[in-house]
């Protein structure tokens, strides 16, 4: 680890080492490649060092998963069924959007507490025009998501534009959003969905033939594979510094392990259900635009120094309505998501701990709620805990209010963790 | 030396709410020149430079750029005329990398997408070229230290191939070893034919470096005065005030009676 010692010397103020030391300095391995020593050693030593120094990123909530499986299989061996982990797969996805949409606002180090709401009157916006107005589904969940970033666009206008706390805004839009909700849904209160229609085949449609789930497997595997091939071959070409292939191929081996396994699972039940689709084409282009587009990078900007972002000339103002109208747009489409499943939109959608869950997940899978940390990724696995220990507590026939206190212990410790990462990194300089 | 300043302020003011921060500032800065704006704490240093790189847009008075009049209302109008400004607050984001701050808010871009590599090796490059000592250009800012941090700002400025840049108080966190670094810097920006500012209050430094120094006293110039040929005592005095005194005074009445009224 040489970065780390170049690092330590200079930032003790010890007499600057002499120019070749200093030469060397800049070419050092970059440290985002996480290999060092090829192999595993490598691994565990890097592994270690992040330990040390607070860099834990997504190991906890890995460790919470495997966790979480080992306990609910060993009181019930449905937990880990095929038919199980599908209905938790297709379950999360409403959450999970909405929760994607909370990484985008916590990314900028702040908190949109009306996408429960939002996600709720999106699906009420639906319902009235597919249903009430006979429009036709596709229209419906058009102009259902256009309301929803319309909404959050709203509410960014208010935070960005007049400055008033963005907190108390959502919280605004929180109450206004549920009561139009209820408005719309009028005397009845419940409109029911075309179970055969677009938004009901979000939750319900599978891809029955075996080779699609595997196809889709070996598509993503190939695409990681080959992108970060081409990638590090592109990076050697321009003299910086790549990974090693045999960290390319571990990467990609451990992707394939998990992408067929799933496949595998899918298949013994009733094949690769749509919603699961729909959430990781989500996942993968949130995660693009976050971190391969400008766009992305005046997200971070924001959330490393608004001050800085501007001197930059970063349209502080336009980023941060567009935030809250992408956290908007996502909670319309969790909403639909959430309305497939029931096949209805009621008074009750976009309530109870929806919005809390959202957060919790964002949170759990280890965005920072301090700004500028974080990743789409992280919301997929705070979601999967939080749905996991919901079916598990289930199969335990275990009461609601259990259910809060345990998903509030969860939440409460992956906060604690962030914050004391924090510390453990600000003492690493490495926060 | 060219005969039409870069940057020119003619009667530049401004205000915030009760306070009258800058008062007609006049300030000249040629091509390959180097000039040295100092004051004491609370002058007005600080705002003039904002003024100039867009953060606070002026109230009154004119800008001129290369002759004509322009309006620098947003730091973006600054970068576009050609000014770069390293801030005394540095102005990084902590929790991106050197790359993704060297070029925010110019990133380069293939087809829409970040090309990090290509960011990557200039990256590399400059820092080379500016002997730049980091160790490594994909750490955060924030596991840099103060000295490390500062030269990633001055040389983000460079990035643009700047016609002005401005420095707010470069060497005030650096040590001995990275003092003459950055002294060494200015001096291959006007070699280089750049226009430079430098707020500092260090005296050393000025006259090491500096063609021209301009003092700024409670928001006024007090004063001109070139480098080579003025004392280290002089440039004090005015920045104290201490030249308001019984003496001057009468000098000053003696000289405008001679109508010789010089800066």
């Amino acid at each position: 680890m040489s970065f780390d010692k170049t690092s330590a010397t200079s930032q003790g103020g010890v007499a600057v080492d002499t120019q070749e030391a200093a030469a060397a300095a800049v070419t050092a391995v970059d440290p985002r490649l996480l290999v060092r020593e090829q192999g595993l050693k490598g691994y565990v030593g890097e592994f270690k060092r992040k330990m040390k120094t607070g860099e834990l990123g997504s190991i906890p909530v890995v460790i919470g998963l495997i966790v979480i499986c080992v306990v609910f299989q060993s009181l019930n061996s449905n937990f880990l069924s095929a038919q199980n982990l599908s209905d938790i797969t297709v379950t999360m996805v409403g959450t999970g959007m909405i929760s994607v949409g909370i990484v985008f606002v916590l990314l900028l180090g702040e908190i949109d507490l009306s996408v429960g709401s939002v996600s709720g009157a999106a699906s009420a916006i639906a319902a009235v025009l597919a249903v009430n107005q006979g429009w036709p589904e596709w229209l419906a969940v058009l102009a259902a998501v256009a309301a929803g970033a319309a909404i959050g666009a709203a509410h960014g206008f208010f935070f960005a534009v007049l400055g008033a706390p963005a907190f108390a805004v959502t919280l605004a839009g929180l109450l206004f959003w549920l009561g139009f909700m209820l408005k719309i849904l009028g005397e009845n209160g419940t409109i029911n969905l075309d179970s055969e229609g677009l938004i009901g085949k979000l939750t319900t449609y599978f891809f029955t033939d075996v080779a699609a789930a595997y196809v889709l497997a070996t598509v993503v595997v190939a695409v990681f594979f080959l992108s970060s091939f081409l990638g590090n071959r592109r990076r050697e070409a321009a003299g910086v510094p790549s990974r090693p292939l045999s960290d390319t191929l571990l990467r990609t081996v451990l992707l394939a392990v998990v992408a067929f396994a799933s496949a595998y699972m899918y298949n013994q039940y009733k094949g690769l259900p749509l919603a699961t689709v729909i959430f990781l084409a989500f996942l993968i282009a949130t995660d693009f635009l976050l971190r391969r587009t400008a766009y992305g990078r005046k997200i971070f900007a924001l959330g490393g120094s608004v001050e800085a972002s501007r001197r930059a000339g970063i349209n502080v103002t336009a980023v941060r309505v567009s935030v809250f109208a992408i956290s908007g747009g996502l909670a319309a489409v969790g909403g639909l998501f959430l309305a497939s499943k029931i096949a209805s939109a009621n008074q009750s959608a976009g309530t109870g701990d929806l919005l809390m869950n959202a957060i919790a997940a964002a949170v759990i899978g280890g965005t920072s709620l301090f700004g500028g940390r974080g990743r789409t990724w992280n919301a997929l696995l705070g979601v999967l805990v939080i749905v996991s220990i919901q079916y598990g507590l289930q199969l335990e026939s275990i009461a609601e209010p259990v259910k809060y206190m345990i998903t509030a212990a969860v939440l409460l410790t992956t906060v604690v963790i962030d914050s004391v990462t924090r510390k453990t990194q600000k003492t690493a300089g490495r926060a | 030396m060219s005969a039409t300043p870069v940057l020119a302020l003619r009667g530049v003011s401004k205000r915030f709410g009760a306070v009258q921060a800058l008062t007609d500032v006049e300030l000249e800065v040629h091509a390959g020149e180097v000039v040295a704006l100092v004051g004491d704490n609370g002058a007005g240093k600080s705002t003039l430079v904002k003024t100039i790189a867009g953060v606070h847009p002026i109230d009154e008075g004119v800008i001129e750029w290369d002759g004509r009049s322009v309006q620098i209302n947003r730091p973006h109008d600054a970068q576009a005329l050609g000014i770069a400004t390293v801030y005394q607050d540095l102005a990084l984001c902590d929790n991106i990398d050197v790359v993704g701050n060297l070029f925010l808010g110019r990133e380069v871009r293939k087809w829409g997408v970040l090309n990090e590599v290509e960011m990557e090796r200039r990256s590399q490059e400059l820092l080379r070229t500016l002997s730049i000592r980091i160790p490594s250009v994909r750490i955060p800012i924030a596991s840099l230290s103060g000295g490390q941090r500062q030269t990633v700002a001055i040389a983000r400025s460079m990035l643009g191939e700047p016609k002005l840049v401005i420095l707010d108080e470069p060497t005030a966190a650096l040590g001995v070893e990275q003092t003459a670094q950055v002294l060494d810097l200015v001096e291959r920006l006007r070699e280089r034919g750049h226009a430079v500012i430098l707020i500092s209050h260090n005296m050393a430094d000025v006259k090491a470096v500096a063609d021209k120094v301009a003092v700024l006293r409670l928001g006024r110039n007090n004063g001109v005065f070139e480098v080579k040929t003025t004392s280290q005592e002089e440039i004090i005095s005015a920045i104290t005030g201490a030249t308001e005194n019984a003496v001057t005074r009468r000098a000053a009445r003696t000289t405008s009676t001679n109508g010789e009224v010089s800066k």
